[in-house]
């Protein structure tokens, strides 16, 4: 704890840093260094902790525990799960990526209501859960390369949505995610942007997603992360664990293969 | 079943059945069914919020000539037509005045906000121009995604962009902020004018900066 709260000290420092000093090395550099510098004190490890405990704790209407909650491996396995999704769910018969996944089990196995979860504000009640989870889970799979599946029909149609997702235009910007990620080396403002279409962008990008996020003093899941790009694209409102943001989940995960998660990750 | 079947079954049963197809044999699917998805996708992940409507999710021609190809380059007689229909929207300063305040531009080329599902009806629009560009030297925090501005008046040689000689730059620098796709049929740079982004005098004063030759953008 002590280190964690150094570790927030030293990155307020960081961030007041006169531009100069950033400019002489890349964000990227920047934020390697800091993220180095935090390696014992990144936040998200008390989201992991809290996690871990919501997993194996009997809540909801039903008082059960997400200890049978099959996350593509089975029953309860959580090492490993992360980076083999978004895949094709049998019972559910939908591609499901991390966090709509979470809500099927919390439905089933709890007792939840799906529905009024997804339509609950980013940060507060049963999204808060979400983010502890998403925490815990994505660290299980800490270091393993992606390997998201593109075995079934559905992964592979989904794959192709996600593609058209990425690749439209639309909005009184004209914008598509393509328009900031879909080209190697480039910034918005000082911000390093990773190409998502293919290697090692795909990876750095899409594996850094869930991430605490320093400057909303938040940990941020992926679908958090979705509708904060389509904000900025000025689209309509993406649904939390809608088709479209899961499709984009296979098309970016697809994308990443190989690459190694270091979820949940340390962003500015 | 043989292939005339196949499609009278499809197109009876829709996409239900398209699904079970799909499920049936793990082959990669047409771009038919990919299209087909995609729009129901769109309208079931999708909703208004604000005054972000369901309609900027319909792409104009242009949009949807370029989503389709993927980031790949069009085809030349394709990106040629649509670069002449984009032209036709370039409507010049009502009163003949192409320039106004460098110091206003900076502004407006500054602030990134606008049209998002919080920002209200008829609220003044930043240009997002540094998200993208380089423009003035003193502002270490730009984009890279639209090419470097800096000098640009200077660079083209205006020097008095009140002159004969400056008119195809001028001409040119405003039908670029109106409507960049009148150039260039897929740039990522947004149709300022065109989309009522920027009013009239937004432009001018963008145009001041980039222009004018006491803008530091030409120092």
């Amino acid at each position: 704890m002590k280190s964690s709260l150094f570790g927030l000290a030293a990155l307020a420092a960081i961030a007041a840093l006169p531009l100069t000093a950033a400019a002489q090395k890349t964000t990227a550099e920047g934020i390697a260094e800091y993220r180095a510098m935090l390696a014992d004190g990144n936040p998200a490890e008390l989201y992991e902790a809290k996690g871990e405990s919501l997993w194996k704790e009997a809540r909801g209407p039903k008082k059960a525990s997400l200890e049978k909650c099959d996350l593509g491996k089975g029953p309860g396995v959580v090492k490993g799960a992360f980076v083999e999704l978004p895949r094709f769910f049998a019972d559910t018969q939908r591609v499901q990526d991390l966090e709509s996944r979470l809500l099927t089990c919390m439905e089933q196995l709890q007792g939840f209501n799906a529905g009024e979860i997804a339509k609950t504000r980013f940060g507060a009640g049963e999204q808060k859960t979400i983010e502890s989870l998403v925490a815990y889970i994505s660290g299980e799979s800490r270091d393993l390369a992606f390997n998201v599946p593109q075995s079934h029909a559905k992964e592979k149609l989904m794959y192709e949505v996600g593609k058209k997702v990425f690749y439209l235009r639309g909005g009184p910007y004209d914008f598509s995610c393509a328009s900031c990620h879909g080209e190697d080396n480039k910034r918005v403002r000082l911000q390093d942007l990773p190409n998502l279409t293919k290697q090692p962008g795909a990876g750095v990008g899409f594996g850094s997603w869930p991430a605490y996020r320093v400057s909303s003093g938040d940990l941020w899941s992926m679908q958090r992360r979705l509708n904060d790009c389509y904000r900025q694209q000025r689209f309509p409102f993406p649904g939390y664990a809608s088709d479209a943001t899961i499709a984009l989940g296979v098309y970016m995960g697809v994308n990443s293969k190989a690459g190694v998660s270091i979820a949940p990750a340390l962003k500015r | 079943m043989n292939k005339t079947h196949a499609k009278a079954a499809l197109s009876a049963a829709g996409i239900a059945m398209t699904a079970a197809l799909l499920a049936s044999c793990a082959t990669a699917p047409t771009p038919q069914q990919v299209d087909e998805a995609t729009q129901q996708v769109l309208k079931s992940s999708f909703s208004e919020q604000g005054i972000a409507k369901m309609d900027r999710l319909a792409p104009d021609a242009s949009n949807q000539a370029c989503s389709e190809a993927a980031g790949k380059p069009l085809d030349e007689k394709l990106a040629k037509s649509i670069e002449e229909a984009n032209m036709k929207t370039v409507k010049l300063p009502s009163d003949g005045k192409y320039l106004g305040s460098w110091a206003e531009g900076e502004k407006i080329a500054q602030n990134g906000r606008g049209l998002t599902w919080t920002d209200k009806p008829g609220e003044a629009n930043g240009g997002s121009c540094y998200n993208c560009h380089q423009i003035s030297k003193a502002e270490l925090s730009f984009g890279s995604i639209g090419p470097s501005l800096y000098n640009y008046g200077k660079l083209r040689g205006v020097s008095d962009p009140a002159s004969a000689e400056s008119k195809p730059i001028v001409d040119y620098t405003w039908g670029k902020l109106w409507n960049a796709k009148a150039y260039n049929a897929c740039s990522d740079m947004p149709r300022f004018g065109h989309a009522a982004i920027l009013n009239e005098q937004q432009i001018r004063d963008v145009m001041a900066l980039l222009l004018d030759p006491n803008s530091p953008v030409n120092k």
